[in-house]
């Protein structure tokens, strides 16, 4: 085990699959010989050569669109998006043609196409730098959606994208890239639809991803300073999403609290909430608790940026709530 | 003197039947198709390629094997031009398992990646850059093949026409871009839509060689693409032909296409490619018309046969659909 940031776990990445096989490529704008504004790809032109690691112009749909194209055909292509907001001018790609192929050819083609992008408040880069868009993938059928949280699933779960035949997008955080953490030495390969128990307890289930784990953990953390022993589940993967291991932990806690950074409205969280609801609904002694960012736009203004997405204190505050709830029985005495 | 035919340019017997062939087949797959439709057996949209079949017939007809073409929402032609199963066609429209696409995608979703067709779109203009990422895959796996995207008038209004031609033409991609000019985008007329309908300049504006052919020749648009296929693999693609043709009737079955002027129309009818081709047989091989009927009731006999397979053919069931939808 090695302690190394979530940017160098990506490009290790990169670089091991890129070894394994003269399929992958990369294609963004500045990722060959800047290395990309988070310094994800740094060095891999110098390896792998211009052919297979190219600079665009700014032209998303176009991009994502080749790279699609380029996958059907057979290629296994890593397409970067500087930012996911950048991604909505490639949504018919995204969405129309990557996640549509595979049935539409009666399951004869398919996709193995990677979207790497980030998104995510921080920073004060506002409303068009700061989204959190993973909902908009969650629901369109045919996609699959990753979101790690720390190196060592950044890592691995890029190296399973590689390694796929349909579309991914592989949503990395801004804040998290400079963050640092175990990964193991050789070969680590992390599966879609495993969850992974960042901190075990029994009080509460904490439900979170992306950057909103180290968050949770932070509050865990301020709960178990009152004794209350909160379990963190990382379903890493939104789709497929892990929903046994998140049941299980809400049979043994009894409580659920998902958070994500995205906004609440038509959000993975309710989602969530409704697939625990109707499969574990005699396991809750208390209602379920989201804590979602606000339905707005991100502000530019820091104060306010940091009030728009779910802090430390609103997570550990929710977690209580769950806890104090009276059960309905007793309520009504 | 006589004049000593240049026997090196003339086209062979087998490639002028082979044009006519193809030709010949679209139409009756077009017009028998429609027949389908009006009885109910095939659902969904059918956008006929009626009138257009020179442009297919033609580009295809210049490709080889291991090429790559991408398609349009009009994309029987190409299909059928691509060499593709008509039987196989048909039973897609009859949503039949036996179909390309065990009957999941339609009309405007045949596709057939084993043998290089990216497949037909629903959404105007999308083809562009598929097809420019199939020349990117094939450039990195170091292979010479050429792939060719049909797109349209309409398609050539979309952000991604010049998006990713532009990223062919600075990769210098194996990629042909064919433009099937037919002057309507569904109903709108091109001069409605765009100032200078001459679309192949749009090519030139980011250096990328750029032709203009008559589209209801099929051998101009044969030799054309024959050349730009050689550009290509000489390493000097992409290359942009538009290729000027008519629809023979409105935008899918039910539209009547009351908008296009009668005169017109007569105009590209007296100019039929299916026509041409066939003249280009007769005249330049010294076939005989009865050779000519035995194609055409071989061609209308396969048809038929592709009819009688996709109705004997079955449906899926909602349990395989479960199967399927579970690795979802």
């Amino acid at each position: 085990m090695r302690e190394i940031m979530y940017r160098d776990a990506l490009r290790e990445a990169l670089d091991e699959e890129m070894a394994r096989s003269s399929d992958v490529f990369i294609i963004g704008e500045g990722i060959a010989e800047r290395g990309g504004s988070y310094k994800v790809t740094e060095g891999l032109l110098a390896k792998y050569g211009p052919g297979r690691v190219r600079d665009t112009p700014i032209a998303e749909a176009g991009m994502i669109g080749v790279g699609v194209g380029a996958a059907i055909a057979g290629a296994r292509p890593v397409v970067e998006i500087l930012y996911i907001d950048f991604a909505m001018l490639g949504m018919d790609m995204i969405v129309n043609q990557a996640a549509k192929f595979r049935l539409m050819t009666g399951g004869s083609g398919r996709v193995p196409f990677v979207m790497r992008t980030q998104g995510g408040t921080g920073g004060g880069v506002a409303a068009q730098h700061s989204q959190s868009l993973e909902a908009l993938f969650y629901h369109i059928p045919g996609l699959k959606v990753v979101m790690p949280s720390v190196p060592a699933d950044a890592k691995g779960l890029l190296k399973y994208a590689l390694r796929q035949d349909d579309p991914v997008m592989f949503l990395e955080h801004k804040h998290l890239y400079m963050t640092k953490g175990l990964v193991p030495d050789g070969e680590h390969i992390v599966e879609f639809g495993k969850a992974d128990i960042k901190r075990p307890g029994k009080d509460v289930t904490l439900i979170a991803w992306s950057n909103m784990i180290p968050r949770t953990l932070e509050a865990a953390d301020e709960l178990a300073k009152s004794g209350i022993e909160a379990e963190v589940i990382d379903p890493r993967t939104l789709v497929p999403l892990d929903k046994e291991a998140i049941l299980k932990s809400v049979a043994k806690t009894n409580r659920a609290v998902i958070v994500q950074e995205a906004v609440r409205r038509g959000g993975v969280a309710s989602d969530i909430a409704s697939i625990i609801q109707e499969e574990a609904f005699y396991d809750l002694d208390a209602p379920i608790e989201i804590v979602a960012g606000l339905n707005i736009p991100i502000p530019f203004n820091l104060e306010l940026e940091k009030a728009s997405v779910p802090q430390k204190d609103d997570i550990v505050a929710a977690a209580l709530r769950s806890l104090h709830a009276k059960p309905l029985a007793l309520a009504a005495e | 003197m006589d004049a000593q035919p240049v026997k090196s340019n003339a086209p062979s017997r087998e490639l002028l039947e082979k044009i006519f062939r193809t030709a010949y087949k679209i139409r009756v797959f077009e017009t028998e198709g429609i027949k389908l439709y009006r009885q109910g057996l095939v659902r969904g949209y059918f956008h006929p390629y009626l009138g257009q079949e020179g442009i297919a017939t033609g580009v295809c007809a210049a490709l080889r094997e291991g090429d790559f073409i991408a398609s349009t929402h009009r994309g029987h032609g190409h299909c059928i031009a691509w060499g593709a199963d008509i039987r196989r066609m048909v039973a897609e429209l009859l949503q039949k398992e036996s179909g390309y696409c065990k009957g999941y995608g339609g009309s405007m979703h045949i596709a057939d990646i084993t043998k290089g067709n990216l497949g037909a779109n629903g959404i105007v203009g999308a083809g562009t850059p598929l097809g420019v990422g199939a020349a990117l895959a094939n450039q990195i796996k170091g292979s010479d093949a050429v792939t060719v995207t049909f797109t349209t008038d309409g398609g050539s209004n979309n952000g991604t026409f010049l998006e990713s031609l532009n990223l062919a033409a600075i990769w210098n991609l194996n990629f042909i871009l064919v433009i099937e000019n037919n002057g309507y985008a569904v109903s709108t007329r091109i001069e409605e839509s765009t100032r200078d309908t001459d679309l192949y300049k749009r090519g030139l504006a980011i250096g990328v060689e750029s032709h203009q052919v008559d589209g209801n020749d099929p051998l101009a648009v044969y030799r054309l693409t024959e050349e730009a296929a050689a550009t290509c693999r000489a390493g000097k693609g992409p290359v942009l032909i538009e290729a000027k043709t008519y629809r023979h009737m409105g935008h899918h079955v039910n539209d009547p296409g009351k908008y296009m002027p009668e005169d017109r129309l007569a105009y590209y009818k007296a100019r039929d490619p299916v026509d041409r081709a066939r003249d280009a047989l007769v005249q330049m091989s010294g076939i005989d018309a009865g050779e000519i009927t035995a194609i055409e009731a071989e061609i209308q006999g396969e048809f038929e046969e592709a009819v009688d397979f996709a109705k004997s053919s079955r449906e899926l069931t909602v349990a395989e659909f479960h199967e399927f939808v579970a690795q979802y």
